[in-house]
């Protein structure tokens, strides 16, 4: 990760700063964006994580000024953006449709803004020689848009974002119209850009999977609203509610009745576990309904005979996935579980369904939901 | 059948069709251009002599045409009136079909509705309503009369100024709706990121929206352009009897002079005058599009 990762913004450090912005489309519809704030730090790679229709792209375009909010303020570089026509923003778009001009070159297209901004000819020449070397599109310099594949509009709509040197750089789903490994390799790419050029990248996903392994820090929304802020690692490990802890990742919730509270763990009587559980928790009042998380990778089978939280299931099918293998298993009560296995060995896989086997999981491994 | 014979089958049709009703009538006319005027019925004489195999081509009709300075001058006449008037039509249409493009989606087709709404009423009837207008006690006249704008009535009619209104009335719906349909197709995301770059409103018209509707702009000029350097009816009923425009020559060549190889030569002059800023157009949209 890097250097900004771990380091939170200060008020004063943040580059954007997004205070409590709302956004309607219309006088009576619900908000697209309620009462979102966040500050971004210099060099961030930020992501905005969050399900369709949660106002992720309608965020941006408050950012890049093609919307105006109804309520809060923006600030980026300390300035407050409010009146400040798209035109004059110090931040780039990456579009989601990358919205590539189709009457220009590659090189016309990257060119464009710093004709705009009268850079002489030869500076503009060698700046945008430099972004197609960037993002390695030099060859295709004399190409139109409809002359290229996917993958490598996306990488000129990239260079264009990058050839005027924003402030800020705003990425609208950049890598949705790729193939999956094309997707893969291109995620890498992006962030080695982004510490080449150490322009702040905020860019908007509804795959968390891209989200996790680009950002530095990620924002979950839900709703118009920001449900959890955190590092990849904190959002995956530590979910602050249900909503989170099903969109990243696949989870098992299993629920139940504080017993008693001891030396940094919980007792829980869980029904639908049939057992006692015992997970890893500040003291939480007795008596209280609680719901508990645990990814289906930290589920392990035939755990010791005296491991905690040890449980009787059936396999009720499988998912060969190559790297790993997902089971289905059903408790005695007749909830179902996920369990993901790797596959260390080029074997058949261990369980077949109608096996009965016994599974566990360490008090660590689970976390407790706010209701 | 396979898919190469079935494209060619699909495409025989419009192949066949321009064939007949446009090559062969065309060969028509260029056959009786080559022929000499005779009294009789028809009015001229056979290629194919019955007699003998022998060919009777005569060049008098072209000779004619190229040795009086009238055609030159009525050929001359009628582009400066069809360019002047494609040139307004697209200053007037432009802005209208930018402002349907962009008028809310449920005014949109009302307002197109209203673009194509004189095709309703015949077009001699809409010009001869111009003369109601335009004259010398017509509409205009008695009413800036009545205002005391002026003392004595304009003279609007008969003059050239009259056939540029008929013309640019006329043929403005034929620049609006191409310009419409192409202006539609325009990716309003590209003005944005246009405005993300760095471009007032204004500048980015002029480096995304006016290149991207090229070919709407030549689409309608021609469709402009090319009907109006032969009209007849504009000129003959707003004009005057003294506008000098290749369509009334040739009127007046078949219908008063009967002499229908001098007409003909004359439209396969105006084919020929006509191809040339056709061709001219297509070379200027391949550029900007290969
Ligand atoms: N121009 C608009 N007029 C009215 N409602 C809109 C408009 N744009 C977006 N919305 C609504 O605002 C909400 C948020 O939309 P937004 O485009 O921000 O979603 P998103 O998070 O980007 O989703 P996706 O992942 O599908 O792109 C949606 O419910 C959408 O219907
Ligand atoms: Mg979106």
């Amino acid at each position: 990760m890097t250097a900004t990762a771990a380091a939170r913004p200060s008020a004063a450090a943040a580059h954007l700063r997004i205070e409590a912005v709302v956004k309607r489309f219309a006088p009576d519809a619900a908000a697209a964006v309620d009462g979102v704030s966040l500050d971004i730090a210099p060099g961030e790679f930020f992501a905005l994580l969050g399900p369709s229709g949660c106002g992720k792209t309608t965020l941006l375009r408050l950012l890049a000024g093609f919307e105006t909010p109804d309520e809060g303020r923006i600030l980026i570089a300390g300035a407050d953006m409010a009146g400040v026509p798209p035109y004059r923003r110090p931040v780039n778009m990456m579009f989601q449709s990358y919205a590539l001009f189709p009457h220009l070159t590659v090189a016309q297209n990257v060119g464009f803004g710093l004709k705009q901004d009268r850079l002489p000819k030869r500076e503009r020449e060698a700046r945008v020689a430099a972004m197609l070397d960037l993002v390695k599109l030099g060859r295709l310099a004399q190409r139109k848009p409809h002359q290229l594949s996917g993958g490598e509009r996306q990488r000129v709509a990239l260079a264009r974002a990058l050839a005027q040197e924003p402030k800020l750089v705003l990425l609208d789903e950049p890598l949705a119209a790729l193939d999956r490994k094309l997707r893969e390799e291109t995620r890498f790419e992006l962030v080695r850009i982004q510490h080449r050029v150490g322009i702040t990248f905020l860019m908007v996903t509804h795959d968390q999977e891209e989200a996790m392994s680009m950002a530095s820090r990620i924002a979950v929304m839900s709703q118009g609203r920001i449900v959890q802020l955190g590092t990849p690692q904190e959002i995956y490990e530590t979910p602050a509610n249900r909503f989170v802890a099903d969109f990243i990742g696949g989870v098992n919730l299993l629920e139940g009745r504080v017993l008693r509270a001891h030396d940094g763990l919980i007792e829980i009587d869980s029904a639908e576990a049939g057992a006692i559980l015992v997970v890893e928790h500040p003291v939480l009042a007795a008596g209280s309904t609680v719901a508990i998380a645990v990814r289906p990778e930290k589920i392990v089978f035939a755990p010791p005979a005296a491991a905690a939280n040890r449980l009787e299931a059936r396999v009720r099918g499988l998912a060969y996935r190559g790297e790993a293998s997902t089971y289905e298993v059903e408790l005695a009560s007749g909830k179902l579980l996920r369990v993901t296995q790797v596959n260390a060995v080029r074997q058949a896989p261990a369980y077949a369904a109608g096996d009965s086997i016994s599974l566990g999981f360490a008090p660590g491994a689970a976390v407790v939901l706010a209701p | 059948m396979s898919a190469a014979m079935r494209r060619r089958a699909v495409l025989a049709l419009p192949y066949a069709w321009l064939t007949l009703f446009f090559l062969v009538p065309f060969m028509i006319v260029l056959k009786i251009s080559l022929a000499e005027s005779v009294i009789g019925i028809p009015p001229y004489t056979a290629l194919l002599a019955t007699d003998g195999w022998q060919l009777h081509v005569s060049g008098e009709s072209y000779r004619r045409l190229a040795s009086d300075d009238l055609y030159a001058l009525a050929y001359l006449n009628a582009i400066k009136f069809a360019g002047v008037s494609t040139v307004f039509c697209l200053l007037l249409g432009y802005p209208l079909a930018y402002g349907i493009v962009r008028a809310p989606r449920r005014w949109r087709s009302l307002l197109l509705l209203l673009v194509i709404l004189p095709f309703w009423t015949s077009f001699l009837i809409r010009v001869y309503a111009w003369i109601g207008l335009l004259s010398g006690n017509g509409v205009i006249n008695n009413t800036l009369l009545a205002l005391g704008l002026v003392h004595q009535p304009l003279t609007l009619l008969n003059n050239a100024f009259a056939i540029y209104v008929g013309i640019v009335y006329s043929y403005l719906p034929f620049m609006v709706l191409p310009l419409y349909a192409q202006l539609e197709k325009l990716d309003p995301a590209l003005l944005e990121a246009a405005a993300d770059l760095g471009c007032r409103p204004w500048r980015a018209f002029c480096r995304v929206t006016l290149p991207l509707s090229l070919p709407g702009i030549a689409a309608g000029a021609l469709l402009v352009f090319i009907p109006a350097v032969g009209e007849f009816v504009i000129p003959d009923l707003l004009g005057g009897p003294n506008t000098l425009m290749i369509g009334k020559v040739l009127w007046d060549e078949f219908f008063a002079n009967h002499d229908w190889p001098m007409a003909a030569s004359v439209a396969v002059a105006m084919l020929a005058v006509l191809i040339l800023p056709m061709g001219f157009i297509r070379r200027l949209l391949q550029g900007e599009t290969a």
